[in-house]
């Protein structure tokens, strides 16, 4: 195979501009299939959640999940489309394994929404209008396996296994209209619109909308012309570029390889590419030729789907609110910095945040639990922080007891420890570790004077109104008591002892 | 008359993954200009307040709730497969796509 030259990513945009286009295939989570009331499931054991339509077995009918129809419509919504008043499905034809009936059920001129737009705000704020085509209703294929040949390759396989579990599962494919404009921000808009698209359909709850088990797949269209030229150019077609990274890697790929080939005075075959991860390049696919001859047709078994405006209304008074305009609110709410709240959504916090604002803690204070006590440990484990066993419920009961002077923040990790092991409630954690700040005043003096002894310079100094010396005194008696003493405490009681005015 | 060409009838036959010989070829032709130009007069005969019908019946909104129903057993699912293997469908090397 040979490897394609690339041109220097900054050169490209010497004498190019690249046009994108997206098409963003989401499985929907119903409980059924679109077309057949076998079940819709990930991970079972092959061809068990099948029946006989989705095998495509002579003579069976194909019935539209209700459900499935809803959750289009909202993500139509969500997407700011119209949604069509009647429309209807056809039948792609094309022999494959993975689609047992030889016809995808798919829609072809009518599909269920139409003409939207997202706004897609970058890191730093900038905002850039996409400009959604259509988002159209159909079934996903089953799951093919090579076998054979080298690693599950196709190529030298010597047969390959079909498991029909994800066939019919119900899809909706976002397409959208070119993206001009871009410039060299290409890659980073490609992988915030992936992402925007997965936020909503994950904020509708349409969507299991996790990327590493294909329920938002994303295939990347990229073409260059000439500055200041109108006509595009020649695209590819990169296929199934199934993470949010590598969408900005394929894009940026491909930019460079096809500023290379118009370099040396070569045309872009028009084709489809194929993302190798490892490498992070694309190879050559297929041409786009007489196979993409599809031969769409009405779908005979099926009638059209009227979608009142009623109906329409009714959806859309369910949609949660949009994910980019809540974010704004929660910021202005909390008075979060541009800085801090950046690590809250990176971090994966922000809704824990939320729930445990509405528990009762103020927003500065849910912020620093959240990030100082719970994402280290969260990414030390390899987890989600909300799946860590930390919940905000938690995260208020230790804060008031910090708080309320009875464990300082030192014990309040201790507690989370034992949270985590298993060990009970906060509360009853501090009892059985014995975890209480020391608030008899006795045994603090008697660790005051020691510390005093022990530093009489400091004490001098402290004496002569250098009160910022304190902290060694302050360290000494903390070590003293393992801790357990409240270090508020201790400062007054020094300056007290020592008869300095704090 | 339509224009059906040999090579359409052709493009057609490799499409639909069909083996037709010359004179079937050339007949094919023959008849599907007829069909098509069947199908044009009666095109002319629906006016233009007359919507596109893709289904006999006037019916629309024909849905499932979502409630999971029956399935096969992976046996019975398997039972017309020409070949299998590991519970699924055995295919032969696909060697021209990806």
């Amino acid at each position: 195979m040979s490897v394609d030259e690339i041109l220097d990513y900054d050169s490209a945009f010497e004498k190019y501009e690249p046009v994108l286009g997206f098409e963003v295939h989401v499985e929907l989570n119903t409980k059924t299939k679109m077309f057949s009331s076998a079940p819709n499931a990930f991970g079972d054991d092959p061809n068990t959640n099948v029946n006989e339509v989705d095998l495509g077995l002579p003579g069976v009918l194909p019935v539209v999940n209700k459900a499935a129809v809803e959750s289009s419509i909202k993500i139509g919504l969500a997407l700011n489309c119209q949604i069509a008043e009647t429309c209807r499905f056809a039948r792609k034809n094309y022999f494959y394994p993975d689609t047992p009936k030889n016809f995808q059920t798919s829609q072809y001129d009518e599909p269920i929404a139409f003409d939207g737009h997202l706004d897609i705000e970058l890191e730093d704020g900038e905002v850039f209008r996409v400009e959604i085509e259509r988002a159209h209703m159909e079934e996903d294929a089953g799951k093919l396996t090579h076998m054979g040949g080298a690693a599950g390759r196709i190529q030298g396989a010597d047969y390959s296994l079909v498991d029909y579990n994800r066939a019919g599962v119900p899809l909706v494919e976002i397409v959208t209209k070119p993206i001009v404009g871009a410039g060299k921000r290409a890659p980073e808009l490609a992988k915030a619109y992936v992402a925007a698209v997965r936020e909503i359909v994950k904020n509708l709850g349409v969507s299991d909308a996790r990327m590493e088990r294909g329920n938002v797949r994303c295939d990347a269209n990229v073409s260059l012309k000439p500055i200041g030229q109108e006509k595009f150019g020649t695209r590819s077609e990169t296929k199934n570029v199934n993470s949010l990274r590598a969408v900005e890697h394929a894009v940026r790929f491909e930019i460079q390889r096809h500023a290379a080939v118009l370099e040396a005075g070569e045309k872009v075959v028009q084709e489809t590419r194929h993302w190798h991860e490892d490498t992070r390049t694309t190879t050559s696919g297929r041409p786009k030729s007489d196979a993409d001859d599809y031969r769409y047709f009405p779908e005979p078994d099926l009638v059209p789907v009227v979608a009142s405006r009623e109906w329409v209304e009714e959806l859309r008074a369910t949609l949660p609110e949009p994910p980019a305009e809540r974010r704004k609110r929660l910021k202005a709410a909390w008075a979060y910095s541009d800085l801090e709240f950046r690590d809250v959504v990176n971090a994966g916090v922000m809704d824990l945040i939320e729930e445990t604002v509405a528990a009762g803690l103020k927003p500065a204070a849910a912020r620093k639990w959240w990030m100082g006590e719970v994402v280290g440990r969260a990414k030390a484990a390899e987890v989600e922080p909300g799946e860590l066993g930390i919940t905000p419920a938690v995260l208020v009961e230790v804060a008031a007891l910090v708080d309320g002077g009875k464990i300082n923040n030192k014990m309040a990790s201790q507690v989370l420890d034992g949270v985590l092991a298993g060990e009970g409630t906060p509360e009853e954690i501090v009892a059985a570790r014995g975890l209480a700040v020391v608030s008899d005043d006795g045994p603090l003096l008697e660790a005051i004077d020691a510390a005093l002894a022990a530093q009489p310079d400091v004490a001098e100094k402290i004496r002569g109104g250098k009160v910022q010396a304190i902290g060694a005194i302050v360290g000494g008696v903390m070590k003293a008591t393992r801790g357990q003493a409240d270090a508020g405490r201790v400062r007054e009681l020094i300056l007290e002892k020592l008869g300095v005015e704090g | 008359m339509a224009a059906i060409t040999r090579d359409d009838v052709a493009h057609l036959a490799r499409l639909a993954h069909l083996e037709m010989s010359n004179e079937e070829l050339d007949r094919m032709a023959g008849e599907l200009a007829v069909i098509v130009d069947s199908v044009k007069s009666v095109s002319e005969a629906a006016g233009a307040d007359v919507p596109a019908t893709s289904h006999p019946i006037p019916l629309n909104n024909v849905f499932r709730e979502d409630v999971v129903g029956h399935v096969l057993t992976v046996e019975q699912a398997l039972s017309g497969a020409p070949d299998a293997a590991e519970n699924r469908f055995k295919v032969p090397a696909i060697l021209d796509e990806e």
